[in-house]
């Protein structure tokens, strides 16, 4: 019975964050069936908070990267740099594309995910559109490397910062470990949409001069400082015995005082519910991973550190992902990936998976793509066939190579 | 007579180029956009990594207006080109849709080939192809640039 209250619990914690229902909202439902499988008596209350208390340091990790991001957008940082798009892209779409790929590849591994699919998309279609230049190529690059660019850096993504609190290594080998498998990530993106869009990607009979389409934006000099100093920070944390945490508090900290930003910014910033959601989310996965899902996951999951088990690794998790998203697949597969004797191979290999995953099936797992269809059976939608056959192209590609490149670098690093 | 122009930010040159060449009155012109409104849909995409996060938007004008702003400016300077005559309409909906209903009653399109560079059916997108397979009216289909050579063409199937 116990199994099947947890796995109930769990699906209704999905459903909830995918469908948001507006009279149980996510956070709510999750928070709602944590402390209901306690009550039951399916988790004890010392395994709930040993769930909880795990999750902390990393929840308290990600608030302040979206006070550091909320700061950079309020310093102006992401309306200079569509400025800074404009006037290098001179015309040519191509150099425009290849300018989002630098950009967005740099704001999703400084700045997390939530930066480039918030803030920097709406600027990089709009500096797409002022240049009079087709934006469907460069709206793409941006949504798909929000994901598939999120490997470089434990701060890159949520799950990347789950993984890195899990497996105990250094900001700098995590960094070390992951460049090559980002760097390739980005280039069989580069390959498949510039490929996939040449059309659109043709320059202009008439491309617009610079000073037509953008009025000069200052360049927000503090935040870039700010921005330097807590990377410099991340990469001597480790050297100086310090957590990571407290170089991105104090960078966020900074940009708030330098930008004033009441209290009030800051919470909206750091988004409370989300908190709660991923608390409950935590709990909830660990009482269903306690009754069964745990052994179910260790019996999908290849082990081992050979070649052929992290591909094996990656495409599980990028499935995963696909069905039920990919922080519960990181919370559900990281106990299976992280504890074994491997090093950190397998929970590396798992962030490939779940990370670049997402762009195989639109947004990320069937769920939301089939509740979205639901919700906009009359509206516009986007074309869907288009969407999933750039997945096709981009992510089992990923999946492998950039698997590959991880392995490689653990035979060097 | 009344002629329907197909402004887009690929190809416009050319679409009022060859309206031009017709040595019509240019108020019989209409240049037609429509906004392609899926993107917002697409940017959407790679909210798939925030699951539980609903941050807000941030602040500034919604895509939708930044993509009218964008169509106006290319209507304006296509009816430049033109001799500034011509109307100017923007449109909404499934691009496709939206012009073969903006053709009805016209007595002529114009548009131009927005796919690969070469002869053949690929030199159409999706959209485009639909437009000439729907038009309700005579179509003018033109090059954006220079018509590949007919050497191109591919050899007949054996």
């Amino acid at each position: 019975v116990s199994e099947a209250v947890a796995l109930i619990a769990l699906a209704a914690t999905l459903a909830a964050a995918v469908a948001r229902p507006r009279l149980a909202p996510d956070w709510a439902v999750a928070a709602g069936a944590a402390l209901l499988l306690v009550a039951l008596g399916v988790l004890s209350a010392d395994d709930a908070r040993d769930a909880a208390g795990d999750l902390g340091p990393t929840i308290g990790f990600l608030a302040a990267l979206l006070v550091l991001a909320d700061g950079c957008r309020e310093a102006g940082l992401f309306a200079a740099l569509g400025a800074a798009m404009a006037t290098g892209a001179r015309g040519d779409p191509i150099r425009l594309l290849a300018l989002v790929f630098v950009i967005g590849a740099g704001t999703t591994a400084v700045l997390s995910l939530d930066a480039t699919v918030v803030l920097l998309t709406p600027v990089v279609f709009a500096t797409a559109s002022r240049l009079r230049m087709p934006a469907r190529p460069h709206v793409y690059a941006c949504s798909h490397l929000a994901n598939s660019a999120s490997l470089l850096l434990p701060v890159s993504n949520l799950t990347n910062l789950l993984a890195f609190h899990a497996v105990g290594v250094s900001f700098l080998r995590f960094t070390a470990l992951m460049a090559l498998p980002w760097l390739v990530a980005l280039a069989v993106e580069w390959v498949v949409l510039r490929r996939a869009f040449a059309p659109q990607l043709r320059p202009g009979a008439e491309p617009r001069s610079e000073d037509e389409v953008q009025a000069a934006v200052p360049v927000p000099r503090f935040a870039l400082g700010v921005i330097a100093a807590t990377l410099a920070g991340f990469a001597l944390s480790s050297l100086a015995g310090i957590e990571p945490v407290w170089v991105a508090v104090a960078g966020a900290a900074a940009l708030a005082l330098h930008e004033r930003r009441p209290p009030r910014a800051l919470l909206r910033a750091v988004e409370p519910p989300f908190l709660v959601f991923v608390l409950g989310l935590a709990v909830v996965v660990r009482a269903a991973g306690d009754h069964g899902l745990q052994s179910a996951v260790e019996a999908l999951v290849p082990h081992g550190e050979g070649l052929l088990a992290l591909i094996g690794v990656a495409a599980v998790s990028a499935v995963v992902a696909n069905l039920v998203n990919n922080l519960p697949a990181t919370l559900i597969l990281l106990p299976v990936v992280a504890g074994g004797a491997a090093g950190a191979g397998p929970a590396l290999a798992m962030l490939v998976g779940v990370n670049a995953g997402p762009n195989l099936t639109y947004v990320g797992s069937l769920a939301t793509l089939l509740w979205r269809r639901v919700l906009h059976a009359h509206g516009t939608d986007a074309d869907l066939g288009e969407f999933v056959r750039l997945g096709l192209l981009t992510v089992p590609a990923i999946l492998v190579a950039s698997t590959a490149a991880l392995w490689l670098a653990l035979q060097v690093v | 007579m009344r002629v329907v122009v197909w402004i887009r930010e690929r190809g416009w040159e050319a679409c009022v180029d060859a309206a031009a060449a017709l040595a019509l009155d240019p108020a019989a012109v209409t240049l037609l956009a429509v906004p392609e409104a899926d993107l917002e849909e697409v940017a959407a995409g790679g909210r798939a990594g925030l699951l539980g996060r609903h941050p807000r938007p941030p602040r500034g004008p919604s895509w939708d207006a930044v993509a009218d702003e964008a169509a106006q400016g290319v209507l304006a300077a296509a009816r430049d080109r033109l001799g500034g005559a011509a109307g100017t309409e923007v449109r909404h909906g499934r691009p496709e849709r939206a012009v073969v209903e903006a053709c009805a009653g016209a007595d002529l399109l114009v548009l131009a080939r927005d796919g690969e560079a070469r002869l053949g059916p690929k030199s159409l997108g999706k959209h485009t192809r639909f437009v000439v397979d729907h038009a309700p009216c005579p179509v003018l289909l033109v090059w954006d640039g220079p018509p590949p050579p007919v050497d191109t063409l591919p050899p007949p199937p054996r």
